[in-house]
């Protein structure tokens, strides 16, 4: 069995194809492991009866030839797209026993590819964390430890990272904000891209920032990335922000050849008292580039010290908004008052953790009378600097390299006094969430403790062929195999 | 500018969010902590910068003039907490 | 256009007022959703998970709704914008789903424009229009179904409104008035809105301030929300108009506020529940993208505009030489301007006019229908026109063919009815004159008080003559013969 459980989507699927594997045998394998995984209180909902059911159905398919992207594929979804008929929390008190009657873009994208679902994933409230730390259904634990002590997944993506690292999926679904796929990625030693935006449908996915929300994969190996992406993806005329481009085959972009291409290195990314574990990464992975035949170059991004406190403006204040519909009236919890206003306040209160509470009002703050020129539209105007760097750098890159985060996975209940000091494990990766452009996190060494950090690849708008082509070439070349201390007992 | 309590509990008013008197110095602090580390901003110069108001350059799309859904009161009141033939109910609002 | 000023205690006052219109836009789809626009389903029916405000659902636009809207504006000879922003307008109600409106805030999709007032005495006055913008409408709470709670019906919610705001032009309830009727008008005539005030579907917001006679400055102003009349408009006007110079003259502050028009005790009062102060704290919605309009598209709806009530009373003046105020009444609606062309199409056009507003509108009145439902047909009234000026019948018969085929429900033709109930004219001499021998012997008496002075008695003559040919002698002949005979 455990021999299934180490083929990644892409050798599974070949598997799949020679005949030596169905998909209910990988995955009846899938959910013995999340079962043995329960520990790590990765899945919110566990679906799989109708995993199972699923994957008789992709079996019979393929008895008759029909074979999507990524047919009989036992996937974890993260519980911000709407399943019908399946619970759909946000990880949140406030959706309690919300049952769609709809299906998110991305998951039908993935039901018509022949996906099969285990369940809905553990991850931070309405995505609004680092950590996982912020689920009401409690912390999710990440399968790699450092002796006794247990650690973050990261967030908000939390246990999707998890499954898809402690073997309780082959792959999974994650949305990135500001970083919540890449991040948890690089905690948890396993690839996760975060694509353009405007590439995944925000259709049906519960929205946590509109301008910034981008669902994408999370998976072990970029190859399985990028057929991943290729499943979610796809224009969709319900979300006006969807793009028309048609979606490459990215997988065909692996071709691990990047001779002659230049990668920017980022000075403004060599922050102050950044880890020196991080650094002697960052410069291997400009080494290992190098030697593959590509330039790196230095370049700046001279806003990149102002992109946190931007994106903790716009992304609070689109929050506040979009966590408005949150009343107590159509779906939910609803806390009874004896006025409407009190309901609405008594259920909020009740249905909101503290950091939602915390953004939710951060975010009426800086959008209201007096407040709204100096913060919201200051951002925006920061935010349009920040793009214009990666624009101009761009002229003259094709890749840009920088770590994921500034830290390996940190202790669970760390950080949780200081919300800003959380803020900081983002500091990379919400630079290119403002921007909208593609970026990815590849497993690329351990630290002292023995914790997986990654290195991301940022690309241009709609080159995530690129991405994913050095990061295939960055994945070959630090060859990754450590496993987490979990799936070793 | 300084968000004390008096500001919380106007915010939180705003966005309908019951915060126990007890808990509002706490957050005025915490929120002040993030709105004090937040104005940074003010030192990057944006002048003659337009606020961003669109991420890539694609035109809004818009739909044709066809009614193409509706008629599901069954799957808009499905989840509703409280609902009485096909209505919403929420605690009576008097003008 | 009489000035309107009110005498208080301390002197004139006269009143400015604003008018904020909410116009439903004529579309089969709401503004951001697929569901139907049409009135009177089954509660929560043309609700789409969008409209509802589902986690995850998200709004685009829909063409149509910006097309009226754009026409509007064109129609209203305003600027269009063809850069224009969607923001979210962000508060608490039950019958907001989203917990916010999608309106446009500060970049509209139309700017400044002009209404012309007609006033009675044909003199005219120009209303300025700031601004039109699209927004969402609301759901709808109920309140009477359940003892403590509130139904909320959202068939409503999401369909698409034309804000459109006057500058604080108007002095007078009457302007108010005439200001709503024109603007009522320009829409059924884009068809961009129905303009159904009753059913809700046009609503104003009037913004009241007064001031002393000579003031330039504007005064607080209070804002009346949701009147769902013209003549309610008016009315509020006045009382709040009255209210705020007493409470100016009693030495207070009128405070800025919402208020409400309450018709059945002739008051306006404060809007507690409003009172709150607001923070909408509104924001462009990230679900869209800024709005922006191909000139090309703006210039063919420009091209597919229909003739307007002020051009098409120009031109009504200066083609079939009305008056300015039967012009106007014409013009008024669509339906009514068509009829009048089409009876008046090669006629004499005055007396189509006269037709029209008189026996036409008498007739329709009476029976309580629009002219889109007149029994008579535009066609056959200038039938009957045409057998007049052809002298097949007097005007005085017409009228009772007009109320035959009023009355007879198929269209009947004139000419038809004058056949069968032989009403045709007597223009035979002989014949005529053979009746008014007959008068004059029968009355030998009025002969003599005539030929003595009594001028006057020669109607009764006509009227004899008249009567004794079931009024089908050509009358001009009657006269004439009468003259000649009793002299
Ligand atoms: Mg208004
Ligand atoms: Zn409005």
């Amino acid at each position: 069995m455990s021999d299934i459980l180490d083929l990644s989507l892409a050798g599974a699927r070949d598997a799949m194809a020679n005949g030596q594997l169905t998909s209910l045998e990988l995955t009846d394998a899938y959910i013995v492991a999340a079962e043995r995984a329960r520990d790590l209180n990765i899945y919110i909902t566990e679906t799989f009866d109708r995993a199972r059911e699923g994957a008789k159905a992709s079996d019979a398919r393929r008895a008759k030839g029909k074979v999507g992207l990524v047919e009989g594929q036992p996937l974890a979804i993260k519980d911000l797209f709407c399943t019908e008929g399946v619970l759909t929390t946000a990880a949140s008190h406030i959706l309690d026993g919300f049952t769609p009657t709809y299906e998110s873009t991305v998951t039908a994208n993935l039901w018509r590819n022949g996906a099969v679902m285990l369940g809905k994933t553990n991850m931070d409230e309405f995505a609004m964390g680092s950590s996982n730390m912020t689920s009401y259904y409690g912390g999710v634990r990440n399968p790699w430890k450092t002796g006794n002590r247990d650690l973050v997944p990261g967030g908000s993506s939390g246990g999707s990272a998890s499954a898809v690292s402690g073997y309780a999926a082959i792959a999974a679904t994650g949305t990135d904000t500001g970083g919540s796929i890449r991040q948890p990625a690089s905690f948890c030693g396993i690839v996760g891209i975060k694509p353009t935006y405007g590439r995944c449908s925000r259709w049906g996915t519960v929205a946590f920032a509109s301008s910034l929300d981008q669902a994408g994969p999370m998976t072990r190996t970029v190859r399985d990335a990028a057929i991943m992406l290729r499943a979610m993806a796809g224009h969709d005329p319900k979300d006006a922000t969807s793009d028309e481009r048609a979606i490459p085959d990215f997988e065909a972009a692996l071709t691990g050849d990047i001779r002659g291409m230049k990668i920017g290195i980022p000075r403004e990314y060599q922050l102050d008292g950044l880890p020196e574990e991080i650094s002697k990464l960052w410069a291997q992975g400009r080494q290992w580039l190098t030697d593959a035949g590509a330039e790196c170059v230095d370049v700046s991004l001279p806003h990149t010290k102002y992109a946190l406190p931007t994106y903790y403006i716009v992304a609070p204040a689109e929050a506040s908004s979009n966590l408005a519909r949150y009343d107590g009236v159509r779906f939910g919890l609803r806390v009874e008052g004896d006025s409407l206003d009190e309901m609405y306040a008594k259920t909020r209160a009740a249905g909101f953790g503290d950091e939602v509470q915390r953004r939710v009002l951060i975010g009426a703050y800086v959008l209201s009378a007096g407040y709204y020129d100096a913060y919201y539209i200051k951002a925006q105007k920061v935010r349009a600097l920040i793009a214009r760097d990666f624009d101009e750098v761009f002229g003259k890159v094709d890749a840009i390299l920088t770590p994921t985060a500034p830290n390996a996975a940190f202790g669970m209940g760390e950080q949780m006094d200081d919300p800003i000091k959380m803020f900081l494990n983002d500091v990379f990766t919400v630079p290119a969430s403002l921007a909208g452009i593609p970026g990815m996190s590849v497993p690329a060494g351990l630290s002292a403790e023995g914790l997986p950090l990654g290195l991301q690849i940022l690309g241009k708008s709609f080159d995530e062929e690129t991405v994913l082509r050095v990061g295939g070439v960055l994945e070959q070349a630090a060859g990754f195999t450590a496993k987490p201390s979990w799936l070793e007992g | 500018m300084s968000l004390d309590r008096e500001a919380v509990s106007k915010i939180a008013h705003l966005a309908r969010i019951e915060v126990p008197e007890s808990r509002l110095d706490g957050l005025a602090g915490e929120l002040d902590n993030i709105i004090n580390w937040v104005e940074q901003l003010a030192e990057v110069n944006t002048d003659n910068v337009e606020p961003m108001t669109r991420v890539g350059d694609r035109k809004m799309p818009m739909r044709d003039d066809v009614v193409t859904d509706g008629e599901k009161q069954a799957d808009v009141t499905a989840n509703a907490p409280v609902s009485q033939d096909g209505f919403y109910l929420v605690p009576k609002v008097v003008e | 256009m009489a000035s309107y000023i009110i005498q208080g205690e301390t002197g004139d006052w006269e009143v400015v007022i604003g008018l904020e219109v909410h116009a439903q836009v004529v579309s089969n789809a709401k503004l951001f959703s697929g569901s139907s626009t049409s009135f009177g389903a089954p509660q929560n029916s043309h609700v789409s998970l969008v409209d509802a405000a589902m986690p995850g659902m998200l709004p685009v636009i829909n063409r149509k709704c910006v097309e009226q809207a754009v026409r509007t504006g064109l129609g209203l000879k305003a600027a269009i914008n063809n850069y224009s922003i969607f923001d979210r307008k962000n508060y608490f109600y039950a019958d907001l789903p989203f917990g916010y409106q999608i309106s446009q805030f500060k970049q509209p999709v139309v700017g400044e424009g002009t209404v012309v007032l007609d006033f009675e005495d044909g003199s005219t006055r120009e209303v300025g229009i700031e601004r039109l913008h699209l927004e969402q409408d609301a759901g709808k709470s109920i309140h009477d179904l359940h003892p403590t709670q509130s139904a909320i019906d959202l068939n409503r919610a999401g369909v698409a409104l034309m804000e459109i705001v006057s500058k604080p032009d108007m002095r007078s309830p009457e302007e108010a008035g005439l200001y709503l009727r024109k603007l009522r008008s320009i829409l059924r005539y884009l068809g961009t809105c129905d303009g159904n005030m009753e059913e809700g579907s046009m609503r104003a917001d009037v913004n009241v301030s007064v001031r002393k006679v000579g003031d330039t400055e504007l005064n607080t102003r209070c804002e009346i929300k949701n009147v769902n009349s013209v003549r309610f408009v008016m009315q509020a006007i006045e009382v709040e108009a009255e209210r705020q110079i007493e409470v100016w003259e009693s030495g207070q502050e009128v405070r800025q506020e919402t208020r409400l028009f309450d018709p059945n005790k002739g008051e306006t009062r404060s809007m507690r529940s409003k009172e709150m102060a607001h923070d909408y704290r509104y924001f462009p919605d990230p679900d869209l993208l800024p709005l922006e309009l191909d000139q090309a598209w703006v210039d063919e709806i420009a091209a597919s505009l229909p003739e307007l009530p002020d051009e098409k009373a120009d031109r009504f003046m200066s083609q079939y030489g009305l008056s300015a105020y039967d012009a106007r009444v014409l013009v008024a609606e669509r339906e009514i301007a068509a009829y009048f062309e089409t009876a008046a199409e090669g006629r004499d056009g005055k007396q189509a006019a006269n037709w029209v507003t008189g026996n036409l509108f008498g007739a329709l009145n009476k029976a309580g229908l629009d002219v889109a439902d007149s029994p008579v047909s535009a066609a056959s009234l200038g039938r009957l026109l045409d057998l007049i000026s052809e002298d097949v019948i007097s005007g005085k018969i017409a009228k009772n063919i007009f109320e035959i085929m009023f009355a007879d429900g198929n269209d009947p033709d004139p000419a038809k009815i004058v056949e069968e109930k032989g009403l045709k004219q007597v223009t035979d001499t002989g014949a005529i004159e053979a009746l008014v021998d007959a008068a004059i012997a029968a009355n030998p008496d009025k002969v003599a008080e005539i030929r003595a002075g009594k001028d006057k008695l020669k109607g009764w003559f006509v009227g004899q003559v008249m009567k004794a040919s079931q009024g089908k002698a050509n009358p001009a002949m009657v006269n004439e013969l009468l003259d000649r005979k009793i002299g």
